[in-house]
């Protein structure tokens, strides 16, 4: 008689829970001594339910066949000259930005669950992290390996990784995870596990992808999608970690509920510049920033929240002030970086009159009142020869490290500013939300490392511009950073398509 | 009540699940979007093991949902035969 296939639950409680052991001869706090500090109350890892059941020999089988699909895919697209088939070389730009500020997050990722998974004492949510982990690792290897592609052909991608540790808007992606990681464990496992995979990175991986697709970036959708099929495993995760936490012990329900508040409010800062990707860097248009938001957050958000209520759970904190913002985010965002165009390692422009036209229309309320007027001001001076740099460099908030440039949304004019004191310093904050992060650990937060403070301390290359883009960020000057138009990518998109240059149309003007 | 939902890749393999979801939930909606479907329903998304075979006239695993998924909103509940999405609410 042959054995009875053992079925999914079966297998999972073989493949997973049975591998755990009775810890005999070393103390459980010694092998799990992160386990307690952050005050989580354990009571019983057997409660532990991860609804996915996927064992390791499931895991491998299915992910090689992600891997082939998407390899397959993007030896396709390297053969086909993909490059030349985007919508616009503007495009690559937000591939760019990908690549130096999210890709680098998918190994900081990696390294968290690697980390975390090892602290937790509960088998079910080791292997769940150890997954995960691994997922991450693929996810910043493929995302490399795709872009890498585009490196043959366009500036600015030449050294991300270097830049990642260095460049002053890059330091909002790497704070964010430095923070996480050198959080506990459990704290890590809301941050990165529920705040972001759950409430957020849906506005990262969907409706940006599904641009990416729309605008004839088959190599990016395809890491894109691929990656994303994990991350409804890591959402499931995130969710489950929340109410296995609210479960175990009342004790819990407020130490989550502060750790939500704090992350949902980080996620949301460090979104900013997925906003102004989705609105002004994809020149095909899905939807806009809003309308992605409400979806995704309003919606799922709302639905999730709602579902957690049982526990004692609340919207996150400051929900309001980014539901508030959600019209005029994307637009700051874009604002501060074409401001700051010339140290930056990819370009920047004004939009065209259709897309301000597009802007217009899906921002009724916000773009032609507070950003239309300014960015034709920007334009005129681009046609009159005097592109607009600001020169001086910008304060920057102490928990976000975001240029403080985000209005109250009770006078959208006036900058939102708010100021800590501690030890006799002074500190500055673009918003509540990161004020009352900092102001519950100051300790950590006075560590931060601030782009534009080490500058000017004089630990970035040099005292002049060019030293610390230049040599300290590794920028190409006059290739990589400043405006679009007169850029060498420009000149070479418009060479491939047999568009005039730029040096031909001044010609033909004159 | 609150809506589960479910995008998966839109590709060949996953218009057949979306034609098992059509019919194992009558009041599913379903959007296509550049490259993605997403599929909504009010309380509850059920996708059959069996519904799904059928439609492609082969056998399926549940778990092979995970190659051409792209996200979902709801409690996950999984088994051999059946993968659904709830609110309790």
């Amino acid at each position: 008689m042959t054995a009875k296939k053992l079925n999914m639950k079966e297998k999972y409680s073989l493949l997973t829970r049975d591998l755990d052991w009775e810890y005999s001869y070393r103390d459980y706090k010694e092998i799990f001594p992160q386990e307690e500090f952050e005050g989580i109350k354990i009571t019983d890892w057997s409660k532990w339910e991860d609804p996915f059941r996927l064992t390791m020999d499931a895991y491998w089988k299915y992910q090689a066949e992600k891997e082939k699909k998407l390899y397959a895919i993007l030896d396709a697209f390297a053969q086909n000259n993909g490059q030349q088939n985007v919508t616009d070389a503007r495009y690559i730009n937000a591939i760019k930005l990908f690549l130096t500020g999210i890709s680098p997050g998918e190994h900081q990722a990696a390294m968290g669950f690697g980390h975390v998974g090892r602290q937790l004492g509960g088998v079910g949510a080791r292997v769940a992290c150890q997954m995960q982990a691994i997922d991450e690792l693929r996810h910043v290897q493929t995302q490399i390996h795709a872009m890498s592609h585009y490196n043959k052909f366009f500036d600015g991608f030449q050294d991300f990784s270097h830049m990642h540790d260095r460049v002053w808007y890059l330091s909002v992606p790497k704070s964010f995870f430095d923070d996480a990681r050198t959080a506990g464990p459990f704290e890590y496992m809301v941050a990165i596990g529920f705040s972001f995979e759950y409430v957020l990175t849906n506005l990262l991986f969907v409706p940006f992808m599904s641009g990416a697709a729309y605008n004839g970036d088959m190599a990016t959708v395809t890491f894109g999608f691929s990656a994303q099929s994990d991350e409804a495993r890591h959402m499931t995760l995130g969710l489950e970690i929340i109410k296995f936490l609210l479960e175990q012990h009342p004790d819990n329900v407020p130490i989550v509920q502060r750790w939500i508040n704090k992350w949902f409010w980080r996620g949301t800062r460090m979104l900013a510049l997925v906003a102004m990707m989705m609105d002004y860097m994809l020149p095909n248009k899905v939807m806009s920033w809003q309308e992605a938001w409400e979806v995704y957050f309003e919606e799922a958000g709302s639905s999730l929240f709602k579902d957690l209520a049982r526990y004692g759970i609340e919207m996150p904190a400051y929900a309001k002030t980014a539901i508030a913002e959600k019209e005029h985010v994307s637009h700051q965002a874009w604002s501060i970086f074409y401001n700051y165009g010339h140290a930056a390692a990819f370009h920047t422009w004004m939009p065209t009159e259709k897309e301000m036209d597009w802007l217009s229309e899906k921002y009724p309320n916000t773009f032609d009142k507070y950003y239309r007027p300014r960015f034709e001001k920007w334009r005129e001076m681009e046609a009159a020869g005097e592109r607009f740099y600001n020169p001086t460099l910008p304060m920057l908030c102490q928990t976000c490290q975001i240029p403080m440039g985000f209005t109250d949304m009770e006078d959208p004019t006036a900058t939102f500013y708010r100021q800590s004191e501690y030890d006799g310093e002074r500190y500055n904050f673009c918003s509540d939300g990161c004020k009352d992060i900092f102001d519950y650990e100051p300790e950590k937060y006075v560590q931060a490392w601030l782009p534009v403070h080490q500058i000017y301390q004089g630990n970035c290359g040099g005292a002049e511009m060019e030293d610390v883009l230049g040599d300290y960020y590794k920028i190409n000057l006059g290739v990589d950073n400043m405006d679009f138009h007169g850029s060498p990518d420009e000149e070479r998109w418009n060479a491939w398509h047999n568009l005039p240059s730029a040096e031909d149309k001044l010609k033909q003007a004159s | 009540m609150s809506k589960a939902y479910i995008a998966l890749q839109d590709n060949e393999e996953s218009h057949y699940i979306v034609e098992a979801i059509e019919e194992d939930n009558p009041t599913a909606t379903v959007i296509y979007q550049p490259a993605m479907i997403r599929i909504e329903n009010e309380g509850r998304l059920v996708i059959k093991r069996e519904t799904v075979e059928e439609k492609m006239g082969r056998d399926w695993e549940i778990q092979a949902l995970h190659v051409n998924l792209i996200t979902l909103g709801g409690n996950v509940d999984e088994d051999d035969d059946q993968f659904s999405l709830s609110w309790k609410q």
